[in-house]
């Protein structure tokens, strides 16, 4: 307290007052200094933290995806950076104005501007809306420059996944999503973050931890705006891996030209080693609209779908073979001993099994039958009779044996097993014995059989290659970006099958018969360039649709799937190929052309002239 | 009129060094708070200031020349021209910050509220000067000075500027109670004051009425009206004991801190400079209000020493209300650091009011 004199002149009582006032003065000060004490001294560093995280942010650099390339090292995804345009409201004194000079500066209209910031109302405050995806690098450049007169306008990077074949081998490559919050939850120890994509499907999702490019990030200090001063510490970003299919991408171009318009599925393997030479399923998406950033307006048209394009028909669609299934019954026929092949059995159109009546394809029927002729005219109540006589157990055995029933184990997720009946499965499913009559209906490939056609496509395979079931494959290897061999990978037995040399030749020959005889159901598909060797199938579906389909659908749902399975060379077996056709028809017109363009394609691939080929091994040694 | 020898040789050097160490201080904390780090280089409103100050030494030196006697001539023909001043600045007035507050004359805008300050000092300092009633003076004595004061108040209510009304109740009410009111009567004024509350709450504008609210439950919008209370405690804090150093304050610099250089110069200063900083910038305050006190006290005569009282009580509650509202502990009322802030009417007020307590000073021993 201050020594306060006062003059006699004034008075006492005021001379208290005062003296009082400086007190106050002074415990009053006394009081501000403790609360800065509070703030700068107990609570500084707390503070401090803030006014770090205040200024500090951390921008992630995310890492560019790696590349994925055919067998021949021809491109099929590609990953480029692209520029996303963004702007926050919130950060701009007044976010007209910053519209109308964004609209100037990109010549665009600024009403379009100006609906988005409409279309956005509800939104969370200070989310960013994105104003423009994938901006040209024009328009990024000016951004840039302009960056003090767009207050609340940002620019963020982002890899752009680009699938050249678009939705062509779209089940097959899979698609990216953002990272799901449970997601996150247990990956995040391996390094993702918010808005990180991964692979949610096919390849992009087995195969992400390979593909997958690690984050850089950028320390930035920003101003109250928002806006970038300067860049105080960065982490590069890694890109990642380069995979090489056994994919073939101008077969699977062919593949996917021949499938066009038509529902169903397309397998072709490498006949000696499994390997997936192309796969179509439709419908189909483009994966590209996913890397765009699907609207969950386009997410919820996939899913509501009737036709579920987002469903890999290779590996998840499960149909009653027909009469591709009568391969398995020609073996287990012939590996049995259950009927010299040459002995005939008669067929007048139909069969009465029990108190019902089987019918054959054809109602005049196909006359007298012997095994060759069954199969190279389909005729179905030759192979009723060899069901019969073959039994239930003994038709799943080699059925199972083949690869049916069973996932194939290829590296895509969600893979159906079909189902083969026995008496072991009636007595589990019913708590029921077989039936004999139920036979009949297995021996056709209709009944409860169900495969995949991943599954037909193996077992044409299996024939072709004399009896060893691969499993199927399309990954060839991994490298880094500098060339070093991550990952290798190879054909992979999964039984090699003991069959009679008599049995594998006289099945190769019916099913080239099929094809090539002039008198079998798969002449359609008969080659100038190659021989090859089928079996047509048409499943019928309409028991089974029919009391779940609209009735203006009807028509087209109640239709046969139609099937077939080829392979070829006849002499020398390379490549096979399962098509099937979602109510198509018959297998003979509506699926076995399809097969044909594929083998030739495979065959006129195989003999491009020189330099063509010298070509595509140049692509090889640029991707390596 | 002639300087009289005598008086130079009571010029109080102390006095003015004080205020010129803390005018100083403001430009050098402007210069920083409006310093763009974009654009390299500070607006010119550092530049401005010292213009400010320079007028405000020749106001201060103005002040001194006359005997303040004089004042007790003229505080009525004072008093009415601010008051004209102040209806004048609601036709005319132009508006800035969302209110009307400066009157333009040409090369420069006036704020009449920070004059209407030391008008109210004048008029009670002349009407409190006889000397008071035995027992205190009673409200039913103080009709006039009321009368007085409440137009000034509710004209810069209106403006609307809040901090500044606050300003003028309070350095009423100090004089008030300086100049001796009974113990009842300042009850009752207080519970009519209460009872004017809800009624100033209506004058308020919309993002006053947050203010306050948002005073008393901070985290009811941290990032509207919260926000600039949050963003001072963020700079005020991470100053820590001894500061960020001159142009190292990141709250400033990055545009984090709201009004930098005008009402929270304190938060940008108390960012650089930190803990140690800030004692020494309060014990300027205090030591420059200690050698007003003892003008105070060794003033000739009541009205002298009621002047120098009011003057004090302005800046008392200045940097009181200011360094409470920047640290959080009182509502964001608008009211500048006198000396520090940027502002040429308030800088002048300062430094006139800071002459006239020289004034009295120096002629304690004329007669």
């Amino acid at each position: 307290m201050l020594p306060v004199t006062f003059r006699t002149e004034v008075d006492p009582q005021f001379r208290r007052r005062t003296e009082l006032l400086a007190a106050i003065a002074a415990a009053v000060f006394l009081l501000l200094i403790g609360r800065l004490f509070f703030l700068q001294i107990v609570q500084g560093d707390r503070f401090t933290y803030l006014s770090e995280n205040n200024r500090i942010r951390l921008k992630k650099i995310p890492g560019t995806r790696g590349m994925v390339f055919d067998r021949r090292g021809q491109l099929l995804v590609d990953s480029r950076p692209s520029f996303d345009l963004l702007f926050v409201p919130e950060d701009a004194v007044d976010p007209e104005a910053t519209l109308r000079s964004l609209a100037r500066f990109l010549g665009q209209d600024e009403g379009e501007l100006f609906s988005l910031l409409d279309q956005k109302k509800a939104r969370i405050p200070f989310e960013e809306i994105v104003v423009g995806r994938d901006i040209d690098w024009r328009s990024v450049v000016t951004v840039e420059t302009h960056q003090l007169d767009l207050p609340g306008v940002n620019l963020r990077i982002r890899p752009r996944r680009s699938y050249l074949l678009n939705h062509m081998a779209a089940h097959l490559l899979g698609y990216l999503g953002e990272i799901g919050p449970k997601q996150l939850t247990s990956l995040k120890q391996k390094g993702y973050g918010m808005g990180d994509e991964i692979g949610q499907f096919g390849l992009e999702r087995r195969w992400e931890e390979f593909l997958r490019g690690r984050n850089g990030g950028q320390q930035v200090e920003v101003n109250a705006l928002g806006q970038r001063v300067r860049v105080l510490h960065e982490v590069e970003d890694v890109p990642g891996n380069s995979v090489y299919l056994t994919l073939d991408r101008d077969l699977q171009e062919t593949a996917g030209q021949a499938m066009q318009g038509k529902d169903g599925s397309l397998v072709a393997l490498d006949v000696n080693s499994g390997a997936v030479l192309a796969m179509v399923s439709n419908p189909a998406f483009d994966p590209n609209s996913f890397a765009r950033g699907i609207t969950a307006e386009e997410w919820r048209g996939l899913m509501r779908d009737r036709l579920h394009p987002l469903n890999n028909r290779a590996v998840q669609g499960t149909y009653p073979p027909g009469s591709t299934f009568k391969i398995v019954l020609a073996i287990a026929a012939l590996e049995e001993g259950v009927i010299q092949p040459e002995t005939p059995l008669s067929c007048h159109g139909s069969m009465v099994f029990g108190n019902r009546v089987f019918r054959d394809w054809k109602k005049e029927g196909h006359g007298s039958v012997n095994l060759h002729k069954g199969v190279v005219q389909s005729c179905d109540v030759y192979f009723y009779q060899l069901g019969q006589r073959l039994g239930i157990d003994r038709i799943a055995k080699y059925a199972r044996m083949l690869g049916l029933g069973a996932r194939s184990g290829i590296a895509l997720d969600d893979e159906k097993t079909g189902l083969i009946p026995d008496t072991e499965w009636k007595r589990k499913r019913f708590g029921q014995p077989w039936f004999p009559g139920e036979t009949p209906s297995v021996a056709i490939g209709q009944g409860y059989v169900n495969v995949t056609p991943i599954q037909m496509a193996n077992l044409i395979a299996t024939v072709a290659n004399g009896g060893t079931l691969y499993r199927p494959w399309f990954v060839r290897k991994v490298e880094s970006l500098d060339g070093t061999l991550l990952q290798e990978y190879g054909p992979e037995k999964i039984r090699s099958i003991q069959l009679k040399e008599s049995t594998l030749k006289y099945l190769r020959n019916s099913l080239s018969d099929v094809v090539n005889s002039g008198w079998g159901t798969g002449g359609r598909s008969r080659s100038n360039l190659v021989q090859i060797g089928g079996k047509t199938g048409t499943a019928q579906v309409a028991e089974m649709r029919g009391a779940y389909v609209k009735s203006e659908q009807l028509s087209y749902l109640i239709r046969d799937h139609a099937w077939f399975v080829a392979f070829a060379p006849v002499e020398k077996p390379e490549i096979a190929v399962a098509v099937l056709v979602e109510h198509g028809g018959h297998g003979g017109s509506a699926a076995a052309p399809l097969a044909k363009m594929v083998i030739e394609k495979y065959i006129s691939l195989k003999n491009q002239p020189p330099e063509q080929q010298l070509t595509s091994k140049q692509g090889e040694s640029h991707a390596n | 009129m002639q300087i009289d020898r005598r008086l130079i040789s009571h010029f109080d050097w102390t006095f003015l060094s004080l205020t010129l160490i803390l005018a100083l201080a403001g430009i050098v904390t402007i210069y920083s708070a409006t310093y763009s780090i974009t654009e390299g280089q500070s607006s010119g409103l550092a530049s401005k200031q010292i213009y400010w100050l320079l007028m405000g030494m020749v106001a201060l030196l103005a002040c001194l020349a006359f005997d303040y006697h004089y004042l007790d001539r003229i505080a009525y023909p004072f008093y009415g021209t601010v008051l004209a001043l102040l209806f004048l600045v609601l036709f005319i007035g132009t508006t800035g910050g969302g209110s009307q507050r400066w009157i333009h004359l040409g090369f420069f805008a006036l704020q009449p509220s920070e004059p209407a300050k030391v008008a109210i000092v004048l008029v009670l300092a002349k009407y409190l000067q006889y000397d008071q009633p035995r027992g205190g003076y009673r409200l039913r004595d103080l009709w006039f000075p009321f009368v007085l004061v409440t137009p000034l108040t509710l004209l810069t209510l209106v403006q609307p500027d809040l901090g500044t009304a606050i300003i003028l109740a309070v350095v009423f009410l100090s004089l008030l109670l300086i100049g001796g009111l009974r113990l009842q009567s300042f009850l009752c004024m207080a519970a009519a004051g209460l009872g004017f509350l809800p009624i100033a709450w209506r004058f308020l504008k919309p993002y006053q009425q947050n203010r306050i609210l948002t005073f008393l439950n901070p985290d009811l919008d941290p990032l509207g009206a919260g926000y600039h209370v949050i963003q001072s405690k963020i700079a005020i804090g991470s100053g820590k004991l001894l500061g960020k150093g001159y142009f190292g304050g990141t709250q400033n610099q990055l545009d984090f801190l709201p009004a930098q250089h005008t009402d929270f110069v304190f938060s940008v200063f108390a960012e650089e400079w930190g803990f140690l900083g800030c004692v020494f910038l309060l014990a300027l305050y205090f030591a420059l209000m200690g050698v007003a006190l003892r003008v105070a006290a060794r003033a000739k005569d009541r009205f002298g020493s009621l002047l120098v009282l009011g003057m004090i009580t302005i800046f008392f509650w200045q940097v009181v209300i200011n360094a409470g509202m920047v640290t959080g502990v009182l509502p964001v009322v608008g009211i500048p650091l006198p000396l520090l802030s940027y502002g040429g009417s308030s800088l002048l007020s300062m430094m006139i009011a800071v002459g006239l307590m020289m004034n009295v000073n120096m002629r304690r021993f004329t007669f």
